[in-house]
């Protein structure tokens, strides 16, 4: 897990909405609850959406992201709670009465009819007139570059084109908020990333506010400007994708994104400025340097990602932070390179390296004794 | 030419047959074969038969190859008299006429109301639908002769339906509905339906639902996406269900014969007149292989209109 390419970050360089005190969401969530008979497929979500945001919504299947997208198309009523876009309550509005439109998983494009009359179809519902429609059509079709395909009928398209005609007719009635149910997930992984762009292009050339459910984390951490992780009907942790990546708040959101290694331990000194953390797996203490406030003997449980951790087969002393291992697994991944190394304990940890030498000869390798460390402020203690 | 290829081609071209699921073919293909076995084939000797002359004579018709062994001449003769007084008799177009309206008028019902039930069936849960399928195949396993003469009895002036009528005072005397038109589009929408339903449901049951889901976000509602999206969408069922029902029901003897009227004017009777009192079996035949003729054209056109859309 290098780092990744988030262009998010770029484009806003005054300072993000979201991170203001005063400003005003525009989408507001609030307490809303979907349950279908005994199942609650939404627990009590709270959430607010700011203009021109490309907001992620993150979780594994079942985690209630795709209901809570359909609830904010309108498909679902939610059992209680409300929606508000742009300050307008949206309870009891039909889908056909809100100014959302959705980009389907599936693309949802009408067999039937043409590239050009899936287009139309949502402009013509309004009444636009039909020399408008046709204008809006053509540029909207040509912003997505399948003006020369306007004639094809949908099963005469690549899967790559037709992603492209159901993000063209979600767009061109200019909705307030769009709505992408994963919207690169049925493209293979050269598109996928190609499309990621695209898809920033639009949102910001646009100014639409984009909402995404995806269950793919990489695909999260390069679209978003925030990023909302979502568990058995809940939201635990919303913010930013280098923030959701480099402090997550749970046990869980370190494990679903990206690779972790994770010690339980016990508290054993509580500091000003920093924790010592006791873990059966390691000799040394595991020292924590940023703030957190935890009572001595709490268990906790400490995070530390692969690439953070330093591997080598010179020996150091080791008095906090550090432990020795044996390499047991060795994965050449072209750019980097991950380690597998077995503690004392039997516990396996996962180390990435860049591959900075193209030298094969002096690099680690199977049955090497090694002496990992890692700096405290690469820890996060988690308490749940 | 009249047979279950030239039907499922009208219908839809033989590559849909590949896409449909094993279970939904072979309820597709109960109604196929019994119209293979008791159309296709008697066709072809009706065909012969139109082409020789009445006789009395057992069979009542002259053979179309003949050896006389005096002469030593062998006699290929085709009589085309009995097509020619098709088109001279004013009798026999009328019949057609009426045939074919009758026909229509039963298909549009019989569309009206199975299109619902289909929809219905291709909507609900897994379970459900396997017990209201086979609800609706469960007529065929009935004689279609003794499910008419069942009308007969409910329809009579003192049926079951003229008693509820007269019960909830909706009449005050018994009325006539047995021989009437009206008996006879009832009976023909009633044997029919389950043609009309199963390719309907065939077509419905394929939709991806989230196209409706996509109509309405689009801003179509409700009405405006069942004739956007489904209506379309189920047109090879439509076609395919209506031609079912029309083909056999232009044909029809018993129903009329049964539930009609003397003045219900069908060229299934006028065909079992002809065959039966007055023994003309080569006109009789000939009235059958017009009826076909006049039936297969449209169906050519539907074919050809259905391709070139594609």
């Amino acid at each position: 897990m290098s780092a990744f390419p988030n262009i998010s970050t770029v484009q806003t360089q005054s300072v993000p909405s979201w991170r203001q005190q005063d400003a005003k969401p525009f989408v507001q969530i609030d307490q809303i609850t979907k349950q279908f008979g005994q199942f609650t497929a939404v627990n009590s979500v709270s959430l607010d959406i700011y203009r021109n945001e490309l907001f992620c919504l993150l979780g594994g299947s079942g985690s209630g992201k795709s209901t809570l997208l359909r609830m904010l198309a309108g498909f679902e009523e939610p059992t209680s709670g409300r929606i508000l876009i742009d300050g307008v309550d949206m309870t009891g509005i039909p889908p056909w009465e809100r100014p959302v439109n959705m980009m389907f998983q599936s693309y949802a494009l009408f067999p039937h009819l043409s590239v050009e009359a899936n287009v139309a179809f949502g402009l013509k519902r309004e009444g636009v007139k039909s020399a408008e429609v046709k204008a809006r059509v053509s540029d909207i079709l040509d912003m997505v570059k399948l003006g020369h395909l306007a004639k094809r009928k949908p099963h005469m398209l690549s899967g790559g084109q037709r992603q492209r005609v159901a993000l063209a007719r979600s767009l061109v009635k200019r909705p307030k908020l769009l709505l992408l149910d994963e919207p690169l997930g049925a493209l293979d992984k050269k598109l996928r990333e190609e499309t990621q762009f695209e898809l920033m292009r639009l949102q910001e050339e646009l100014g639409i506010t984009f909402v995404v459910v995806t269950h793919d984390q990489e695909e999260a951490m390069t679209l978003a400007t925030r990023i909302g992780v979502m568990n058995n009907g809940d939201i635990i942790q919303t913010a930013e994708p280098h923030e959701v990546y480099e402090y997550p708040k749970s046990r869980f959101v370190a494990e679903f994104i990206g690779n972790v290694n994770l010690f339980d331990g016990v508290v054993v000194e509580d500091e000003r400025d920093s924790v010592s953390i006791q873990s059966p797996d390691l000799d040394a203490y595991l020292q924590v340097d940023h703030g957190i406030s935890c009572a001595p003997n709490q268990e906790v449980s400490v995070a530390i990602r692969p690439e953070k951790i330093r591997i080598s087969r010179e020996p150091m002393d080791i008095e906090v932070n550090g432990a020795t291992g044996v390499i047991c697994d060795v994965a050449y991944m072209g750019s980097q390179s991950v380690f597998k190394v077995r503690l004392a304990s039997g516990k396996y940890l996962r180390i990435t390296q860049p591959n900075v030498s193209r030298e094969m000869g002096s690099r680690l390798t199977w049955e090497d004794a090694v002496y990992l460390s890692w700096d405290a402020d690469s820890c996060v203690v988690l308490v749940s | 030419m009249m047979g279950e290829t030239t039907l499922a081609r009208g219908a839809y071209g033989l590559a849909w047959l590949k896409k449909i699921p094993l279970g939904r073919i072979a309820v597709i293909l109960v109604p196929m074969l019994w119209l293979a076995a008791f159309f296709f084939i008697p066709f072809l000797v009706v065909f012969k038969i139109s082409l020789s002359e009445a006789a009395i004579a057992i069979p009542p018709y002259s053979p179309l190859l003949q050896w006389d062994s005096s002469s030593s001449y062998l006699t290929f003769s085709l009589n085309f008299g009995n097509y020619l007084y098709l088109f001279e008799s004013r009798f026999y177009l009328d019949a057609y006429l009426s045939s074919v309206k009758i026909a229509a008028i039963s298909t549009f019902f019989a569309l009206l109301i199975g299109f619902p039930i289909a929809y219905l069936i291709a909507r609900s849960r897994p379970t459900v639908r396997i017990v209201l399928l086979a609800l609706v195949i469960l007529p065929f396993w009935t004689s279609f002769l003794l499910r008419v003469y069942a009308w007969m009895v409910l329809l009579r002036k003192d049926g079951l339906v003229n008693d509820i009528l007269l019960m909830t005072g909706i009449i005050d005397q018994p009325i006539q509905i047995l021989q009437t038109d009206f008996a006879v589009y009832l009976g023909i929408v009633y044997t029919y339906l389950p043609f009309m339903i199963l390719p309907l449901y065939a077509s419905l049951e394929k939709m991806d639902l989230s196209l409706i889901d996509a109509a309405q976000d689009l801003g179509a509602k409700p009405y405006q996406s069942f004739f956007l999206v489904t209506l379309p969408l189920a047109k090879a069922g439509i076609i395919a269900g209506c031609l079912l029902v029309f083909i056999p029901a232009v044909g029809e003897y018993v129903i009329p014969a049964l539930l009609g009227g003397s003045d219900t004017l069908m060229i299934g009777r006028v065909l079992w007149d002809e065959f039966f009192q007055n023994r003309d079996w080569p006109m009789a035949s000939a009235v059958a292989v017009m009826m076909l003729i006049v039936l297969v054209i449209p169906i050519m056109f539907i074919r050809n209109s259905n391709k070139e859309a594609e």
